[in-house]
């Protein structure tokens, strides 16, 4: 019966296609494999950000009046609402940092070497997405911290000269932060990042299932193709491996450390005192932080944003920089930007958590 | 040129223009309208006996957060809170008398002045004037 079925299927969707698929794809075993878990990690995560969200979605009121209240509603009156929306946002964060897992060691393993260019710049766009959509996520408790981390957020993109007020303008619905801001991250948030993340996704997907996995150049240097692993079933259990302990590791965070909700955002109080971002955005907030008010007899603001922007530029493009054989000397200037880059981000990173105590 | 090249180069025209027409009302819809500014210049913003010495408070004015401080001495000074850096709203540090923004540790003086961290511009200053049993907060003059 249910063979028929699945033949029935079959002759209408065209199942054997996505059978041969499975059945040819394979993974390279070697001393770096390890790094290719990441992606799925990141992906695994990405699919709990959706099912949490769309939960959160049934009880969440976007307005400025109503925002905080249904979150504490949420917390302390439905059942396991501080479970779900805990997890939310804790696997947003590990969300994050799979990512970054993913692209500091593709940057480093030269996996954006031809053809896989697009696979980079189709993941540093993903990756730009999921900052936005942590940027935006994180105001819609409508609490202090967010309502500040908004305010400098958005004050950032606006001290651009020409288009910078344009764009401020553009993301706060107007010149202050207020409830119309709030509709438009929520908007943001739940429709317009989760769409472009679906075609972007999609096409990431696409691209690494038509080139493969990359092998390091050092490794294809040392002896040749390396050995295969199956993908379906041996890659998939260890991926599901790697699952169930992140799923493991998010009750864990979710049950011990619940997201705090924080004191009502009041646009007429002082940011409070140990005030910082999410850790994500950390290495830039203090980037900014350090500099001098001018520099060069600009605004150290400015020269500190525009610093920032050229960096990630230069870090998207890298496949085009780089030695496309991802050898030589060329190859081993480009690997030692990588590592400075992961310094300067952990430095920087661990500087803000020194410097600002909450 | 051709037929075939022609109705190409029409079509090409016809579809910029459709997409122009379509689009033109889209990004100018996703662009809020001006809201008028609140032309205050004058605003009641504590009652005399409400700072003690050495403390504030911040208060609405025109739509942004403005700080009224009462310094060790008594006296009463008020500044936008609005700090020059990246728009976080500051506060005042009695134990070092100073202005103090604690989202990038900007500091000002009690004159308004940038004296550390990233603040490339001094807060404007306003007018104080105790009247009655109000402190009024007021524009400076020619501001």
């Amino acid at each position: 019966m249910i063979g028929r079925l699945i033949d029935w299927l079959n002759g209408r969707l065209g199942l054997d296609t996505f059978r041969e698929l499975a059945e040819h794809k394979e993974v390279p075993i070697h001393r770096h494999s390890f790094w290719y878990y990441w992606g799925g990690m990141t992906l695994f995560l990405f699919g709990v950000q959706v099912a949490t969200g769309i939960l959160l979605l049934l009880y969440y009121r976007p307005s400025a009046d109503e925002a905080y209240e249904s979150v504490r509603f949420l917390m302390t009156q439905v059942s396991f609402g501080w479970l779900i929306r805990s997890i939310h946002s804790w696997s947003a964060n590990l969300m994050i940092g799979a990512a970054f897992v993913h692209m500091f060691s593709a940057f480093l393993l030269k996996a954006y070497r031809a053809p896989r260019e697009a696979t980079w710049l189709s993941g540093m766009v993903l990756l730009g997405l999921a900052l936005a959509f942590g940027f935006s996520g994180y105001l819609l408790p409508w609490n202090q911290l967010a309502f500040f981390a908004t305010k400098v957020g958005t004050d950032i993109p606006g001290s651009v000269p020409l288009v910078g007020h344009f764009v401020l303008v553009f993301l706060r619905g107007g010149e202050n932060i207020t409830g119309g801001t709030l509709t438009r991250f929520y908007g943001f948030h739940v429709a317009v990042l989760p769409a472009t993340a679906t075609v972007i996704l999609s096409l990431h997907l696409y691209l690494v299932q038509r080139h493969g996995m990359s092998v390091p150049p050092s490794v294809e240097d040392a002896g040749g193709r390396p050995r295969m692993m199956k993908f379906v079933p041996s890659f998939a259990l260890r991926d599901a491996m790697g699952w169930l302990a992140a799923l493991g590791v998010l009750a864990l965070l979710a049950a011990l450390f619940p997201w705090e909700l924080g004191r009502k955002a009041d646009p007429y109080s002082p940011a409070p005192a140990g005030i910082r971002p999410e850790w994500y955005f950390s290495w830039m907030f203090q980037t900014l932080r350090m500099l001098p008010s001018r520099i060069l007899g600009l605004e150290g603001e400015l020269v500190g944003v525009l610093g920032i922007t050229l960096a990630g530029l230069g870090w998207a493009i890298v496949p085009f920089l780089d030695d496309p054989q991802g050898r030589g000397r060329r190859a081993r200037v480009w690997t030692w930007v990588g590592i400075i880059a992961i310094v300067y981000v952990l430095v920087f990173t661990w500087l803000t958590y020194r410097d600002v105590k909450r | 040129m051709k037929r075939r090249d022609f109705l190409d180069w029409l079509i090409g025209i016809s579809g910029t223009a459709l997409g122009a027409f379509v689009l033109y009302p889209v990004v100018r819809y996703l662009v809020p309208p001006k809201m008028p500014e609140a032309a205050t210049r004058r605003v009641v913003a504590a009652k005399k006996d409400e700072l003690k010495p050495g403390s504030f408070k911040t208060f609405p004015f025109g739509g942004q957060p403005g700080i009224l401080i009462r310094t060790a001495d008594g006296e009463y000074r008020a500044f936008t809170a609005v700090c020059t850096h990246l728009g976080c709203t500051v506060q005042y540090r009695s134990e070092n008398r100073s202005i103090w923004c604690a989202c990038h540790n900007g500091t000002y003086n009690l004159e308004g002045g940038n004296i550390s961290g990233p603040p490339p511009r001094p807060l404007e200053r306003f007018e104080v004037h105790v009247t009655g049993e109000d402190v009024v907060v007021e524009k400076a003059k020619g501001a």
